[in-house]
């Protein structure tokens, strides 16, 4: 594969869709990193009677409640949310691979074990194992979120790596490897997993949106990123009861939420017909 | 330390079991015992579901699962019983001492790979290679078998050859750990006539420079004569006559063989109608007793219904033959 992910990266590129998905997503990374310096602080209230004022041109987005400048909330909003969703969806993407792969390439009791113990995680609800933890943290440090988000996040990745792998391992060409000496460590890293990508990267784009909403909702909990933090769920969750009143409170951080995981997707799309060379 | 009188690979009684959906256990394959010499070419004949490809698969522990090789069965690679071996030391024969192709190239290949770095695997799972000499010696291979512009085809994915280079590129994979022994498994049966022949001359080419052996399992009886040095005919599990090619086609001793004979269309005689084999092979999970032939033989005794009919050595002037037949004459008892 070395060679190879150059050349997907280069396949994806050159369709439609993932140039608009990846130049979108580089125009996002591009504005959260330039031009943050230039914009009030968004943690500060600088009126509190003020309240939320329309967009304006000295606000272009218009104010929230506390009268902060919604475009630099939605910009530095950016960098949490975006850094969150994509390591939360890189670690749960690679658990599940992990754990689908091992309990469906080795089958037997392993894979007994670790689906029913996947099975047993699903029966759980998700919203319930992070309550739990506010018994821990008061107030979530960021990278404590990462990992609870990503260790919560796994377990249907692996359902769906172990049916993809469960098919594979009785292809002939698993079969031919073997009968040539390969060994499982080779099997499973040049033949069964690059296979997987495919549904591994549908996942992972489905995934960034769906990390992107349960921060919001999280954040409704008090379990989030902490305010003044800005962050687009937080900002979404915010607006709920000024939709009536300021609708551009909320409709600034959702829009910036519905363009960031179109992008995603079309980029996802894009690589997921680009590492199928049948496609390509 | 092999004297000269030891076979290069022997199977003993091998004996494969499946467990039966309504209970108890199957055995598609029921005794089957053939041995192998150095550069010589194996051909094991059979109807679909007689067993060929259990037996090749189980001379490398390939055997899909639930499937499993029973106690006393025995394979041995000279010395070595292949059967008691785990982990790296079957991986250490697998490729090495004896590789394997398959049916149909199509899927023996992984798509998302090149062909060359398909090769390179099989060559750096015996050896390390330098990069570079990996893909120099996987060019030579490709040239080998006979593949047109080698170093171009390195780069080229498996949808981009046709059946017969596909297939070729797979022999190119076998041969890259130098084995002794290819098992080809009805390497031709996906592909076009015209280039089923040229595989298998260059199977047979191949085995001739290399001093490999070839064990060449094929439901087609045609194929083999003039390829094969000795052929084994498989019935329900168990070979029903072994014998030297020649000696096969000039008198087949079992009726299942003569049957098989008479079912292929001949150029040179006016038949008006072919006469198939009546009836279907058996299913393991109710092989007839006695002879397993006799349902369907057209030369059926009394006793061929109750009682198996021993492995009776014939006498001949070419390679040892047996035939499974009350009907075949027994060689003069010996002074």
């Amino acid at each position: 594969m070395r060679g190879s992910l150059k050349r997907v990266f280069a396949t994806a590129w050159h369709t439609p869709s993932g140039q608009v998905g990846a130049v979108t997503l580089l125009l996002i990374a591009l504005v959260a990193v330039t031009i943050t310096p230039f914009l009030p602080d968004p943690r500060i209230m600088p009126d509190l009677s003020g309240g939320a004022a329309p967009p304006s041109f000295a606000h272009p987005f218009g104010t929230d409640a506390f009268s902060r400048d919604i475009l630099s909330r939605v910009v530095h909003g950016a960098r949490v949310s975006l850094s969150i969703a994509a390591l939360a969806v890189a670690l749960s993407i690679s658990l599940g691979a992990a754990v689908g792969t091992t309990a469906g390439y080795f089958g037997g009791w392993v894979d007994a074990v670790l689906m029913r113990s996947v099975d047993a995680a699903m029966a759980i609800p998700r919203l319930f194992i992070l309550l739990l933890l506010v018994l821990v943290w008061e107030r979530i440090p960021p990278a404590a979120l990462v990992a609870v988000i990503g260790a919560t996040g796994w377990f249907a990745t692996s359902r769906l790596v172990r049916g993809e792998v469960l098919r594979l391992r009785e292809l002939d060409y698993i079969r031919a490897a073997k009968a040539l000496g390969a060994g499982s460590p080779g099997i499973i890293f040049r033949h069964v997993l690059p296979n997987t990508l495919g549904p591994l990267i549908v996942a992972a784009t489905l995934g960034v949106g769906e990390v992107i909403l349960l921060e919001a909702g999280l954040s409704f909990l008090g379990l989030g990123i902490a305010p003044p933090t800005p962050t687009w769920g937080g900002m979404v969750h915010d607006s709920e009861s000024l939709m009536a009143t300021a609708p551009w409170t909320g409709l600034f951080p959702g829009a910036a939420i519905v363009i960031t995981v179109l992008a995603v997707n079309l980029w996802g799309e894009a690589m997921r017909a680009a590492v199928d060379p049948r496609t390509a | 330390m092999s004297s000269p009188s030891t076979p290069l690979l022997e199977v003993r009684d091998l004996r494969i079991g499946f467990p039966n959906p309504r209970g108890g256990e199957v055995f598609p394959v029921d005794g089957v015992s053939f041995r192998l010499d150095r550069g010589e070419t194996l051909a094991l004949v059979g109807e679909s579901g007689c067993g060929k490809s259990l037996t090749s698969l189980a001379l490398l522990q390939l055997l899909p699962p639930p499937g499993r090789v029973l106690s006393g069965s025995s394979i041995k690679l000279e010395e070595t019983e292949i059967l008691s071996l785990r982990g790296e030391a079957l991986r250490a024969i697998r490729g090495r001492r004896i590789a394997m192709i398959f049916q149909d190239p199509m899927t023996s290949l992984n798509p998302v790979l090149t062909v060359g770095s398909q090769v390179v695997e099989a060559l750096t799972a015996h050896r390390r290679w330098s990069r570079a000499d990996a893909k120099a010696r996987t060019i030579a291979l490709f040239e080998e078998v006979g593949i047109p512009d080698p170093a171009q085809r390195f780069a080229a994915y498996p949808h981009h050859l046709s059946g017969g280079l596909r297939q070729r590129i797979m022999i190119a994979m076998a041969l890259a750990g130098e084995p002794d022994i290819l098992i080809a498994d009805e390497p031709t049966t996906a592909l076009d006539v015209t280039v089923q022949a040229q595989i298998l001359e260059l199977l047979d080419r191949l085995r001739a420079a290399r001093g490999m052996a070839v064990l060449l399992i094929t439901h087609d009886l045609g194929l083999v004569a003039g390829r094969a040095d000795r052929v084994a005919v498989m019935y329900a599990g168990q070979i029903v006559e072994e014998a030297g090619t020649t000696d096969l086609f000039e008198r087949p001793s079992h009726p299942y063989t003569r049957g098989l004979f008479r079912s292929i269309p001949r150029l040179h005689e006016s038949v008006l109608r072919l006469s198939p084999i009546p009836g279907t092979v058996p299913l393991p999970s109710a092989w007839p007793s006695g002879c397993r032939f006799h349902p369907r033989c057209a030369e059926v005794l009394a006793r061929c219904s109750t009682e198996a009919p021993l492995n009776t050595e014939l006498e001949t002037t070419g390679p040892a033959r047996r035939t499974r037949c009350w009907l075949a004459s027994p060689l003069p008892p010996r002074a």
